[in-house]
């Protein structure tokens, strides 16, 4: 009805090869980010953005760096919740070692040390794939956490063995730590977020977005074509963890204020394996709504009785929304093997052939 | 069988106005040898391709045909004998290797990247002309974009070539398997490839989408001037299109020539219908 093609005609191959070419979803996502960058931060109050919005954030950013290894180039990871160690610790150690550099320089550089500790536990992809892969991600992700126990030196010889973040200014204003505002993380956080989307979604779809794909749909032709293997796993393994890397240095920066290896432990890799699969692998609108569904929605969940007025205490709470949240990914998983940004997928195909079943 | 006989390969320039010349080699296999354990899947071939030319390899199931395409661009490397191509002897060469060096091909059984469409899948053919760094394709907008473009242009001219364009934006695993046929045809030559290996084209097919796939393979060789080696079972399709033809039978060749030569050779009529014992 109003979301339909109608009448926007491509006249070049410009046009045609837009990320949106529909004038809707141009206006669709002008919207999202308007909501994003003006609504919640001046409607939300701090829970909303500190305990909700920021870390849902975070976690798309995580999701769509084992998106980028798994639903784009098809090696299966488990250790994600260690890439976003790397990054964490090397933002720490980068921030105790250059503390006058911007914060924001710092978060940014410390995804590369993710990146090549991910090309090195990648190494292994150019001989395994699938299972067998995802167990020696497996190995990486139990090596990196014993690393960051066990080597003190990361953690600046703490007696807690945790890391703490400091109070950072960029450009004058508080970013890291006590006295900076939720408001100001948000900004932070969702400007990383959505510059790195951004350029996500412009690799995804040039020729090393491609190489990508042709490795995970059949990598005996993809050699044919042309494509090193070697260059390719290895380049989703560097951008992947890069992504991951970052996520976990925003998580303890912005989000937490301070860290130990639980906070990256192999919960962490299967929480982001999971936002993988229910958004959808192979789609970066997907790594938001499994996202949102994995980490939004049992925290709506858990707080509806309260809301309501029920008093059920806190601990039955939680048991009714692991239920819940655990029929609902059955039941996503039924209705749509390949994850919610599918589903989105079809609904919006139906709509533009609406009131037709086919266009 | 016969229905149309076709000149001998050394004449066949004659006709052409693409300047083409048929007659210079091009890859040369000489007494080549694979083995997999005990099992000797190729046994001292010998055989060459020249420019211009479509070459058939035929023979009965079994026979090592597609292990020759698959020592050819370089899955398996024969333990001896070497390979020639373009007046290059190659000693052990990557699949990807050979792609760079002019060699494409289709498979047996299509090996199409599924999640992909039909634009995404000819466009993977392009990756090798395709060289704007990691740092402009961040950005896309710019060099990036230009090349895509630029590239796509030349993607389009194949899909009006092989007429695919209503199907251009469809996933290719739900395509009907003739489209699949083509839509991978077209992969192979988005490469622009010196020499192309087609590995049963035809396998699968009825009689009109047969008839589409020789009209294509035919204009392939003689409006982009491509080198064509073909492996067919069906024979009609093999005398008509080829303009020489290797048999082989349990890894050795029994036959090699113009297709009238071969179609009466009795090792090949043999290898075929069986001899008495």
């Amino acid at each position: 009805m109003f979301y339909r093609e109608a009448g926007q005609f491509k006249t070049n191959y410009k046009a045609d090869q837009a990320i949106f070419p529909i004038l809707q979803d141009k206006i669709g996502l002008g919207v999202i980010l308007v909501i994003a960058a003006v609504i919640i931060p001046f409607f939300g109050n701090d829970f909303f953005i500190n305990s909700i919005m920021i870390p849902f954030l975070i976690f798309s950013l995580a999701a769509i760096g084992l998106n980028i290894l798994t639903g784009y180039c098809g090696q299966l990871s488990l250790g994600t919740g260690a890439f976003m160690g790397v990054g964490a610790y090397s933002c720490y150690k980068l921030v105790t070692i250059f503390p006058d550099v911007n914060i924001l320089i710092h978060v940014l550089l410390s995804g590369f040390f993710a990146a090549i500790v991910g090309c090195v536990f990648g190494l292994p992809s150019l001989r395994i794939k699938g299972l067998y892969l995802a167990i020696t991600t497996l190995a990486a992700q139990f090596f990196l956490e014993w690393a960051f126990i066990r080597v003190a030196w990361l953690y600046n010889y703490n007696d807690s063995g945790a890391i703490e973040v400091p109070t950072k200014t960029a450009f004058g204003i508080a970013v890291t730590g006590a006295s900076a505002t939720p408001m100001t993380r948000y900004f932070v956080v969702l400007g990383i977020v959505v510059a790195l989307t951004w350029v996500a979604s412009n690799v995804i779809r040039g020729r090393i977005g491609r190489s990508w794909m042709m490795i995970r749909d059949m990598d005996i032709a993809a050699e044919l074509m042309g494509i090193k293997p070697l260059n390719a796993k290895l380049s989703a393994f560097a951008m992947s963890s890069y992504y991951c890397g970052v996520a976990g240095a925003l998580m303890v920066f912005m989000w937490l204020g301070a860290a130990e290896v639980e906070s990256f432990n192999i919960n962490v890799s299967f929480q982001v394996l999971f936002m993988v699969i229910i958004g959808g692998m192979g789609s970066l609108i997907g790594c938001f709504m499994g996202a949102a569904l994995i980490f939004i929605l049992p925290i709506v969940i858990r707080s509806a009785p309260e809301i309501v007025g029920l008093n059920i205490g806190a601990a039955t709470a939680e048991h009714i929304t692991q239920l819940i949240i655990g029929s609902l990914i059955i039941l996503f998983l039924i209705v749509e093997p390949h994850g919610l940004a599918r589903m989105w997928q079809i609904g919006k195909e139906k709509l533009r052939n609406w009131p037709f079943p086919y266009g | 069988m016969n229905a149309h006989t076709k000149p001998p390969a050394m004449n066949l320039n004659s006709g052409r106005d693409d300047g083409v010349a048929v007659g210079e080699e091009l890859l040369s296999v000489d007494n080549v040898t694979l083995r997999f354990g005990g099992v000797t899947a190729i046994e001292d071939i010998s055989f060459d391709i020249r420019k211009g030319e479509v070459r058939a390899i035929i023979g009965p199931n079994g026979a090592g045909k597609t292990s020759m395409l698959n020592v050819i661009n370089g899955f398996y490397h024969p333990q001896e004998g070497t390979i020639r191509f373009r007046g290059e002897t190659r000693t052990k060469m990557k699949p990807y290797e050979a792609a760079a060096s002019g060699i494409a091909r289709t498979f047996q059984n299509v090996a199409l990247f599924t999640g992909m469409s039909t634009l995404d899948n000819i466009m993977s053919g392009r990756s090798l002309k395709m060289n704007k760094n990691f740092i402009t394709q961040m950005f896309y907008y710019g060099p990036a974009r230009d090349e895509e473009i630029e590239h796509r242009r030349r993607v389009e001219e194949i899909i009006d070539f092989l007429e695919i364009a209503h199907i251009r934006r469809q996933p290719v695993g739900k395509l009907p398997y003739g489209l699949q046929k083509r839509v991978e045809l077209g992969r192979a030559l988005a490469l622009e490839p010196d020499l192309l290996l087609l590995d049963e084209p035809m396998a699968g097919m009825n009689l009109e989408e047969k008839e589409d796939m020789s009209r294509f393979i035919i204009d392939v060789n003689q409006q982009f001037g491509t080198t064509i080696a073909l492996i067919e079972h069906d024979m009609g399709v093999v005398m008509d299109l080829a303009d020489r033809v290797v048999v082989l039978d349990y890894g050795k060749k029994i036959a090699d020539g113009i297709p009238e030569e071969v179609q009466a050779s009795q090792e090949v009529i043999d290898a075929y219908l069986g001899v008495p014992h």
